[in-house]
């Protein structure tokens, strides 16, 4: 069974792998962490958080310091999805950021069914009809 | 406070200095048994034979129903009469609390965090004053508070606590607390960023007395009067809150009355109980393993720097425990520390909130969650630091929390609130104080700091300037009745701006534009108090980005009322563009980090901030395209960000998507991700630096290895279990250096 553990990745119990649940790619081990498998990328933030006031005029812009901090992009080899972002101090070591006890986890599952995309995201407020705001939740590798 | 070692003496001996000790108390500080205990109290005996006598879940819930409507209906009562803006807006609680000192039941909205953290004062009120001649319990008291070092936030937060007897023996506490603002603080507004020590901090009221036989005294609360700027406000909403106290008694003695005392007392502690067991059980259904986050928050308000905020999650079996060890040190003179039980308190409010809002709002929600910090941290503060501005670190680690929690969350079947990106984090409002147009002294705040920006959920976007992350279903205030109190105005307010978000598949609520002046005061002014002006202290979730960063601007030396008197075309309704086109010739145009200490605004200058936007979720080229011309539409996104940031091909006159022409770019942009990426490894020789880089001013530790705690740089660092507390120059003297070293140069030459 597989495992969804967030939007683009999940973790194969009888491979013990994680994967991308976008194409299928099998990244690495689930028990090393998932970030060794894929590709990174240094991203200035000035690039995404473009200035919105004149940078030659002023210090402060609306976009971060790119002195200070940069954003490490992640992708997946196969598919080149954006996996994961993560906003580091210039030189800080990346986190592992997820570290899940993968024996507890197949004990957890064993029972469980698959969950829908709708049970993934969550339930809505009570009274409030479940209208997702995009239909094409797909991936291609599901 | 006060403790001994003990010596190898005989018991007798001990004894006697036990009692002596005991009987020349010099001073009740903050306890720490009862400021690091975060769980429900023990059973007592009388709770314990309730329980036997009324077991009836149907006659317990009705009670806990009749109670939540009592603390509901007290909660509109306040709401409506109290003075404070933040009575008005909805920063406020009111709660039924047990004899022991518990909350048990809060009112539905409101800020929830207090919900975990009134009843430490009640505790501290329970196991000093009651036994002692001087003060005691009895019928038709109320204790007032504000000291978050005996619980809560900051201390413009005011509690007043009122014992609810029976037969003549202390069955409950009724509660109500409010963001009252103005408390006589260095500076107004009772938020002061400027306070480099504890006194400079306004009002620090430990549970005192103010009320006997339901009447104010006198003399207490013209103390307090005379010791704030609003002696109207502090007058008026400790009546409201005495009244307010007294409304929820009133439903507490006839629940009692119909129920009987028994059970009252077993719907009160048994809510707590099942509560706990609750969360135990739906903790067990997450996956067991460790999440780590991080978030800096880039200042103290006084001065730009990184302050760590580190967090690892850990869940095993039915344990879930927030490990906050490697987090920046205290500051010695800054504000920005956050006291233990506050962090607890703003964790409390991540799970009533955001992750079990259906469950009762009780303190037992937070009450097996455990937290580990280092002490002396920003985040487990010292009893002589400032804590006035805590929301500066508690707010990040509560990011730190929520971000943790959602990648626990998303594969685990049971859910009771979608799984979403990071709220945004800051109270982005103006901060106020001088003389109104009616000749009062006033401080206090606009009620925007409620306007967060959603995060993305799983499935859609983050709604704009919906709720801040400390209360659901706080309002944003009437700025037209404000205006009739206060001497500003919001020439622009409630005006979002383009490319101001998160963005994502699904994008972040976006804040809004605030465009303040002040009209008709002879004495007026503004502060700011936010970080997130360098580094987002916002991120996205699962490949989503971060919010943007803020600046404050300022527009000064100019009247823009004459101007728009004379010449109204000059003046532009948004900041971009009077920043960028610098409309009004001779005025000096300005942007700053978001930490102003108060500064006067005079007539007609500019004092411009922008709401905040949640986090986004998901990649960007996995967005909708029709979504992001909606986006272009509704003026939220520019078209460079449509072509840029999310890849897609249109007809810029009829904004008529072209799908195809799209897949084809997003699929481009997958191959150049493919073709720019570096495997991790390598990634890593480039990236990582063993310390901090010398050029970052960097609070807290580096990497994994939380047992040094840098203090500002690489060469300076100390031992985690042997933090010492920072002491930052003030940043006028760094700027006067800074200057002097100029000169000297330019003498030189």
């Amino acid at each position: 069974m597989k495992v969804p553990m967030t939007e683009y990745l999940e973790i194969d119990l009888e491979r013990e792998s994680w994967g991308c649940r976008c194409c299928g790619h099998e990244i690495g081990s689930a028990r090393r962490p998932y970030k060794e498998g894929l590709l990174a990328y240094v991203r200035d933030p000035r690039e995404i958080h473009k200035p919105i006031l004149d940078p030659k005029l002023y210090e402060y812009t609306f976009s971060p310091d790119h002195e200070w901090v940069r954003i490490i992009e992640y992708y997946c080899p196969e598919c080149g999805t954006m996996v994961e972002t993560e906003y580091l101090p210039i030189g800080h070591p990346p986190l592992n950021d997820m570290e899940f006890d993968i024996d507890a986890l197949k004990a957890q599952w064993r029972g469980r069914r698959p969950l829908s995309g709708a049970e993934l995201a969550g339930p809505d407020p009570m009274g409030v009809a479940h209208q997702p705001q995009c239909n094409k939740h797909h991936h291609g590798g599901r | 406070m006060g403790k001994v070692e003990k010596l190898n003496q005989s018991d007798r001996e001990q004894a006697l200095i036990d009692q002596f000790l005991a009987d020349n108390v010099l001073f009740l500080g903050p306890d720490p048994e009862i400021m690091e205990d975060h769980d429900i109290a023990p059973v007592t005996e009388i709770e314990s034979r309730a329980m036997e006598k009324e077991t009836d879940p149907a006659v317990l819930t009705l009670i806990r129903d009749r109670l939540q409507a009592g603390a509901n209906e007290a909660f509109e009562m306040l709401e409506q009469m109290g003075a404070a803006p933040g009575a008005k807006w909805g920063d406020l609680i009111t709660g039924v609390y047990t004899a022991s000192g518990d909350l048990a039941v809060s009112s539905a909205g409101g800020v929830l965090l207090f919900a975990a953290l009134v009843h430490h004062p009640v505790k501290f009120i329970n196991k000093y004053w009651a036994g002692d001649p001087s003060v005691g319990i009895r019928p038709g008291d109320a204790f007032i508070h504000n000291d978050a070092r005996y619980g809560n936030i900051h201390n413009t937060d005011q509690s007043l606590l009122l014992p609810i007897f029976h037969e003549g023996r202390l069955v409950a506490w009724a509660g109500a607390t409010v963001h009252e603002g103005e408390n006589g603080a260095i500076e107004p507004g009772g938020m002061p960023s400027l306070a480099e020590q504890v006194y400079e901090e306004g009002l620090k009221m430990s549970p005192f007395k103010v009320v006997e036989n339901y009447e104010l005294k006198k003399d207490l609360v013209t103390f307090l009067q005379n010791s704030v700027r609003e002696p109207k406000l502090q007058y008026e909403d400790m009546k409201v809150k005495l009244f307010v106290c007294r409304r929820i008694e009133e439903r507490v003695k006839s629940a009692i009355e119909e129920f009987g005392i028994d059970a009252v007392i077993s719907s009160l502690r048994k809510g707590l109980d099942d509560v706990k067991t609750e969360v135990k059980r739906r903790v067990s259904a997450w996956p067991d393993g460790t999440v780590r986050t991080m978030v800096i928050a880039d200042g103290t308000l006084r001065e730009n720097c990184m302050v760590k905020i580190n967090l690892a999650l850990r869940k095993q079996g039915d344990e879930l425990i927030f490990d906050f060890r490697g987090s920046s040190p205290e500051f010695a003179n800054r504000s920005n520390n956050t006291l233990l039980s506050s962090l607890k308190g703003m964790l409390a409010q991540l799970f009533l909130v955001f992750v079990w809002p259906d469950l009762p709002r009780n303190q037992a929600v937070f009450a097996p969650i455990r937290v580990a910090t280092d002490r002396k941290s920003a985040l487990h503060s010292s009893y002589h630091t400032p804590n006035a501005q805590s929301m500066m670190t508690f707010f990040p680690a509560f990011t730190a929390g929520q971000a943790a929690v959602a990648k626990f969350l998303y594969g685990c079947p049971e859910k009771f609130t979608k799984v979403v990106a990071p709220w945004h984090n800051m109270i982005r409002t103006f901060i106020y104080g001088g003389i109104t147009q009616h000749n009062e002294m006033v401080g206090n705040l606009c009620a925007d700091l409620n306007g967060m920006g959603g995060g993305a959920r799983a499935d859609r976007d983050g709604e704009h300037a919906i709720a801040p992350i400390f209360a659901p279903m706080a309002d944003l205030g009437e700025q037209e009745l404000n205006e009739e109190e206060i001497p500003f105005i919001q020439i622009v307010s409630k005006k979002l701006m383009r490319d101001n978000q998160a963005f994502g598949k699904y994008r972040g609520g976006q804040g809004y534009e605030m465009i303040a002046s002040s009209l008709g005061s002879p004495l007026w002014g503004f502060m700011v108090c936010c970080i997130g002006s360098k580094i987002s202290s916002v991120p996205g979730l699962f490949g989503g980005y971060a919010a943007p960063t803020y600046p404050l601007c300022k527009v000064k030396g100019v009247d823009v009322f004459e101007i728009m008197k004379k010449d109204p075309r000059k003046f532009e309704f948004s900041i971009p563009d009077i920043m960028n086109k610098r409309p009004f010739e001779g005025a000096s145009y300005t942007s700053h980090h978001t930490g102003l200490q108060f500064e006067v605004a005079n007539r007609g200058e500019l004092y411009m901030i922008t709401q905040g936007a949640g986090g986004g979720y998901g990649d960007v080229l996995e967005r909708d395209p029709d979504l992001v011309i909606r986006d272009i539409e509704e003026g939220l996104i520019s078209r460079e960000t449509a072509r840029e940031i999310y890849h897609i091909a249109y007809n810029p006159e009829t904004l008529v998507l072209d799908r195809e022409a799209t897949e084809q770019a997003r699929q481009s942009e997958r191959a150049s991700r493919k073709a720019r990426g570096v495997p991790f490894k390598r990634f890593l020789e480039q990236w990582v630096t063993p310390t901090p880089p010398a050029h970052l001013p960097y609070f807290g530790c580096w990497g994994d290895d939380r047992s040094t705690i840098f203090a500002g740089g690489p060469q300076r660092r100390m031992a985690a279990d042997a933090i010492e507390p920072v002491y930052m120059p003030n940043p006028k003297d760094v700027r006067i250096a800074e200057l002097e070293r100029r000169l000297k140069e330019l003498e030189q030459r």
